[in-house]
């Protein structure tokens, strides 16, 4: 027990929190948008997924519980070292020149906070259907959610398209230096290897947010059609 | 040529500081940066003025004895190098220079530009000490110890425990310097014995002092001016949770 207790209360011991459940988000994250990415594959493609997933039962919630831990535990670490850290110096200096850091690194909180309001708006929009309710309970020819028409009708309105997008410039900038900084924290640093390792956060970061942010575009330009001939 | 110099003067720890400007003339390229602040101290104190208080032993770069922060930089510009190697050559004519203690809680200013280090001291002692077998001298090439684990050691030793990676990082964490330290013992044989226990004992006094975590924005090691590697800091990790999960 006193070693869980190191875990959760020590500078170091938090960072392994923060690394290991960074790692899994990351994981969640990139997993999600090739799910999302089945929308270019037309409407049976993404309810067949949608539907799968749903009728996953057991298995939905135990992830949806997991999921749900690894993200509270990531963010209650993150906001305590946030304390922490910011308590370290009370009186900050007048002039700060950065030799090697990048903006996204210095800003890994706000930008963590910005995601969690995505998250939960998101959750609300596409899970739970309080955004647009009339559009969360269609169904398809099969008598099945229409996730497929949800999709396309929710981002031909382009302001939600856009607040999309925008959300994922900070999803983007956290994982530029978040994909690569839970390496160093899980402890693995060796010089053969580094300059993997720091790739992985910019180019990671770099193919969710196209990969992401190509749907709605997508959408509004028209080409992704709805209504589909045969539903 | 003529410098501009933003200084932080406070009178003792309790006092609020603020920043003086000072005007600095007759400054020549040649000369290093706490010469600079010499030659103003002289002349502060044939003006019947306070000279500005800073730290400094060997100036050769080798005690950690000198600090500041020198236009946002600790150590100011130039890489693997202490403020006392620092030459004037690295600025112009009329440039303003902003002068500034190492700022962590950790560090409590004492007056001006000197901070009270005695944190670095208490987490070197919550390191203990090394077992070593007292008797003859051992014979040499009895403890054989492969290079790169002795290049890797030596690398860490070269910390000289001044602090510019506390004054450098935006968490005034102290991680670098605990990471060399632990990474030192723990890599040669001698270290062994206490290992468990050392990683555990400076790890838990660094946060008792209050230094901050690490975000792993490197910039430490770029102040460092013995460039100590952010991969010690990775060891650090390795090491506390195994000595951890071990001391259940
Ligand atoms: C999709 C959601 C998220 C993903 C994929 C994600 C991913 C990551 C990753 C990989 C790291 C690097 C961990 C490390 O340095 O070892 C990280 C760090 C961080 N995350 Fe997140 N994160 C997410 C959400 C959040 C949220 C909601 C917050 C809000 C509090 C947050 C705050 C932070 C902070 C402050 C750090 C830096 C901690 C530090 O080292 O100082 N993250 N995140």
């Amino acid at each position: 027990m006193v070693w869980l207790r190191r875990t959760f209360d020590s500078t170091v011991g938090m960072k392994w929190l923060m690394g290991i459940t960074g790692l899994f988000l990351t994981l969640f994250v990139f997993v999600h948008m090739l799910g999302n990415l089945q929308v270019y594959l037309g409407p049976d493609a993404l309810n067949t997924y949608a539907e799968t997933l749903q009728h996953l039962g057991e298995l939905l919630w135990v992830a949806r519980v997991g999921l749900f831990t690894i993200f509270v535990v990531h963010i209650v670490s993150a906001i305590r070292l946030s304390q922490l850290n910011r308590s370290a110096r009370p009186q900050g200096y007048a002039v700060i020149t950065p030799q090697v850091s990048r903006y996204a690194s210095r800003t890994m909180l706000m930008g963590g906070l910005i995601v969690l309001g995505f998250v939960v708006y998101h959750l609300m929009h596409f899970t739970l259907g309080l955004v647009s309710p009339e559009q969360f309970h269609l169904q398809d020819a099969k008598g099945r959610h229409d996730v497929y028409a949800m999709v396309v009708i929710g981002f031909r309105q382009p302001l939600i398209a856009f607040s999309y997008i925008l959300a994922m410039v900070p999803l983007m900038l956290h994982l530029q230096h978040g994909a690569s900084s839970f390496f160093q924290s899980l402890g693995l640093n060796y010089p053969k290897y580094n300059n993997l390792f720091r790739a992985v956060g910019p180019v990671l970061s770099a193919i969710i947010f196209i990969g992401n942010c190509s749907i709605p575009l997508a959408i509004l330009a028209g080409l992704v059609p709805y209504p589909v001939a045969g539903h | 040529m003529r410098v501009t110099l933003k200084i932080w003067r406070q009178k003792n720890a309790a006092a609020t500081g603020g920043f003086a400007t000072y005007t600095k003339d007759n400054v020549v390229a040649e000369m290093s940066f706490l010469e600079m602040l010499d030659a103003l101290n002289r002349e502060l104190v044939e003006k019947g003025e306070e000279p500005v208080a800073f730290e400094s032993d060997c100036r050769e770069g080798i005690c950690g004895t000198c600090s500041l922060v020198v236009s946002g930089i600790p150590h100011g510009p130039g890489k693997g190098a202490a403020t006392c190697q620092l030459y004037m050559r690295r600025f112009k004519d009329g440039d303003t220079i902003t002068v500034e203690p190492f700022r962590a809680r950790g560090f409590p200013i004492l007056r001006d530009l000197i901070v009270d280090r005695s944190a670095f001291d208490r987490i070197i002692q919550a390191g203990g000490f090394i077992s070593v077998n007292t008797g003859g001298t051992p014979d040499a090439n009895a403890l054989p110890i492969a290079k790169e684990q002795q290049e890797l050691a030596m690398d860490a030793a070269a910390c000289i425990g001044c602090g510019a990676c506390v004054a450098a990082c935006k968490n005034a964490s102290a991680m670098l310097f605990v990471a060399a330290k632990v990474s030192h013992l723990s890599l040669l044989p001698q270290g062994q014995p206490e290992r468990q226990q050392r990683v555990l004992n400076m790890v838990a006094q660094m946060d008792k002092e209050g230094f901050g975590a690490c975000t792993n924005t490197f910039e430490c090691e770029a102040a460092c001016p013995k460039e100590i590697s952010v991969r010690f800091i990775a060891r650090l990790n390795r090491e506390y949770m195994r000595a951890s999960w071990g001391d259940k």
